[in-house]
């Protein structure tokens, strides 16, 4: 008897539908394979989308002194790009994100990632604006990264890609705008990785960017964060079946390593309170404990099944180089400790107009992170908005629907529109 | 209820009320006029953003807030406004001098815990600042306190003394002799009643007695 939980064990509570899909046994074989069957994530030549050869005559160099050159970048666009080129946003998509924004997920078959904030008649509306998003350089969905073939050797990179950073990012990204013929970007927006592109937009580029929304993020990786970060990469290089980075040649997959650095990383994504409203102490499809170390617990079956679907989409080389790519980024420390002077050029604050959230339940990049860049733009009498939403669903705010959140970026984006002389929404023809 | 006590109009702001039916409030409105057109405006406690939105229509001014209720600074926001939460009293000393062509702090400095250390860095941050005061002098406050023995609440004053925001209250001498003395000269002032313009001298008897508030144009000496 459990007369502990006997709440639970009359009426089990499903968390949700994705979950209820998934039998304990299926979660048990797929945390338990031994050698599961060697999919690539995605074959980058049958993606849908648009892909470009960027560093063809000139190879990029990058931040640790290595060049990559010629590389490939996909990307989506959205909306139509206006006669003066002037309406175009460039949307930078967080770790695990990619430049699916609208689409259907061509591997999960899921719904696009920013369907909330992104669209027609949405806040960032796609009748109005020209919208862009790449994947990252090391990204694997498309752009060059870690599981693409190196030219040099014909194999995959593995480990020979080149370390890379949220500056190298965003230099690809540069090199894209370029590409598509625009000078100056009217906004960059993005949340936790992605606002930290777009911070670092501001600052390397302060020119092409007429308007800059970061969300959810910082001017550098805290030390909790890289604390996280090193646990996942530790979980996927602890995976035998990583194969010291050349899995893709061995013919294996850690993905018991990278289960479970992304089961420890979304439990950042989320709150306590989110986590105990979803979930509390509720059993999984049983009346009483198994006394067993089988997924008992709700919340248990949830991370699961989050480790499971996500090795299916990603790469976990990729996963190392990119959260490497987070932990390396300090804008402060890349001005001489300074993060006022990192918005301010000859002299003179940054002309970019900000716009930046923070959500309450956010722990992973809290609103005193956010607050910290607003008092550096203050310092440089910067033109800058800052908005805390309250929320109990934690970092993962960002993507889902809050709609005060969404109401301050879309009257922000008015005003820009405003200033910058776009005329208003685009009719119909 | 003392005859005098016309605190029916419940207070949600530091001082409570929409001066005129049409419009922004009255004491905004004078802060508007002391506001050269298209210069730029941080405005200390911007509520809802009403004086921006109005400076931005009227007068083309490129215009700042920062709001310490995030209901407000979400109204600014969602409305286009460059409006951050924060503190005054924590955020002003952020600010490079001479930031701005003008710092407004509009009905507010009574509620602050450091009046003096904000309106230095007012005027600091600013080449001017604007600031109104409510007169804790003007007669009707005077006489409440002298024929009721109680803390006086009126219309623009709404609270009582144990729920107040409004911790450091002033009389306009009270407030000429402190900008006096952190060498703060007054450019221009208008001394008002609920009628309208009373005196432009904030030296003046009458000031003190039937100023019911008083809008400053200041600049450090």
């Amino acid at each position: 008897m459990l007369p502990k939980i006997k709440e639970n064990v009359d009426t089990p509570k499903p968390c949700s539908v994705a979950i209820r899909s998934l039998c304990p046994e299926a979660l048990q074989t797929a945390m338990s394979a031994p050698k599961p069957a060697v999919v690539a994530p995605a074959d980058a030549g049958s993606l849908p989308g648009h892909r470009v050869t960027l560093g063809v005559d000139r190879p990029m160099r990058l931040d640790s002194g290595a060049e990559l050159g010629p590389f490939e970048v996909a990307y989506q666009t959205y909306g139509t790009l206006n006669a003066d080129r002037s309406n175009a946003i460039l949307i930078c998509h967080a770790l695990t994100g990619d430049h699916y924004v609208l689409d259907q997920h061509p591997v999960t078959g899921k719904s696009g990632w920013w369907e909330m904030l992104v669209g027609p008649g949405r806040p960032v509306d796609t009748d109005r604006y020209f919208v862009i998003c790449s994947n990252v350089i090391g990204g694997c969905m498309g752009s060059t990264g870690p599981k693409e073939i190196d030219p040099a050797t014909g194999k995959p990179y593995g480990l020979n890609f080149p370390v890379i950073t949220i500056g190298d990012m965003v230099r690809a990204q540069k090199l894209l705008v370029e590409h598509l013929g625009i000078e100056q970007l009217f906004c960059v927006i993005g949340g936790s990785m992605g606002g930290m592109q777009v911070l670092q937009w501001a600052v390397a580029y302060p020119e092409s960017v007429f308007a800059a929304v970061p969300i959810a993020t910082a001017a550098r990786h805290s030390a909790q964060n890289i604390a996280f970060h090193e646990v996942g990469r530790q979980a996927i290089m602890a995976d035998p079946d990583w194969a010291g980075g050349n899995y893709l040649l061995e013919g294996t997959r850690p993905h018991r390593g990278l289960a479970v650095a992304r089961m420890a990383a979304h439990i950042t994504y989320l709150s306590e309170p989110a986590l105990h409203r979803k979930f509390g102490r509720n059993l999984q499809n049983r009346q009483s404990f198994t006394y067993g170390f089988d997924a008992d617990f709700q919340v248990e079956s949830y991370l699961r099944h989050q480790g499971i679907t996500f090795v299916e989409r990603f790469d976990a080389n990729s996963y190392l180089y990119i959260t490497r790519a987070m932990d390396y980024f300090d804008l402060a420390g890349d001005h001489g400790g300074s993060l006022p002077n990192a918005f301010r050029k000859d002299g003179r604050g940054t002309p970019v107009r900000f716009c930046l959230a923070s959500f309450s339940s956010d722990w992973l990049f809290p609103t005193s992170e956010s607050r910290a860049i607003v008092h550096a733009l203050n310092a440089v009498a910067a033109n800058v908005s800052f908005v805390e939403i309250q929320t109990d669903k934690g970092h993962d705010a960002f993507l889902l629907d809050e709609p005060e959140f969404h109401q301050v970026v879309r009257g922000f984006l008015e005003g820009c529109a405003e200033h910058r002389g776009l005329t208003a929404r685009r009719r119909a023809p | 209820m003392s005859p005098l006590d016309d605190s029916s109009a419940a207070s949600v702001r530091t001082i409570s009320g929409n001066g005129n039916g049409n419009g922004i409030r009255f004491d905004l409105k004078l802060i508007a006029e002391m506001v050269e057109p298209g210069s730029r405006v941080l405005d200390v406690g911007c509520g809802d953003g009403t004086l921006l939105a109005f400076l931005n229509r009227e007068k083309g001014v490129d215009g700042r807030g920062i709001e310490l209720s995030m209901d407000g600074v979400h109204q600014c926001v969602a409305q286009g406004l460059s409006v951050i939460q924060g503190d005054a009293e924590t955020d002003l000393k952020d600010y490079p001098a001479d930031a701005f062509d003008y710092v407004v702090l509009s009905q507010t400095l009574q509620a602050m815990r450091q009046p003096r250390t904000v309106l230095e860095n007012l005027t600091r941050i600013g080449r001017r600042a604007i600031v109104s005061v409510p007169n804790f002098g003007y007669w009707r406050i005077r006489l409440q306190l002298l024929l009721t023995g109680r803390m006086p609440v009126t219309e623009k004053l709404g609270y009582q003394w144990w729920e107040t925001p409004n911790i450091h209250f002033c009389t306009i001498k009270d407030f000429v002799t402190l900008t006096e003395e952190m060498g703060i000269r007054i450019e221009r002032c208008m001394i008002v009643d609920r009628v309208g313009r009373v005196t432009g001298h904030a030296h003046s008897g009458f000031a003190n007695l039937l100023g019911e508030q008083g809008v400053f144009l200041l600049r450090r000496g």
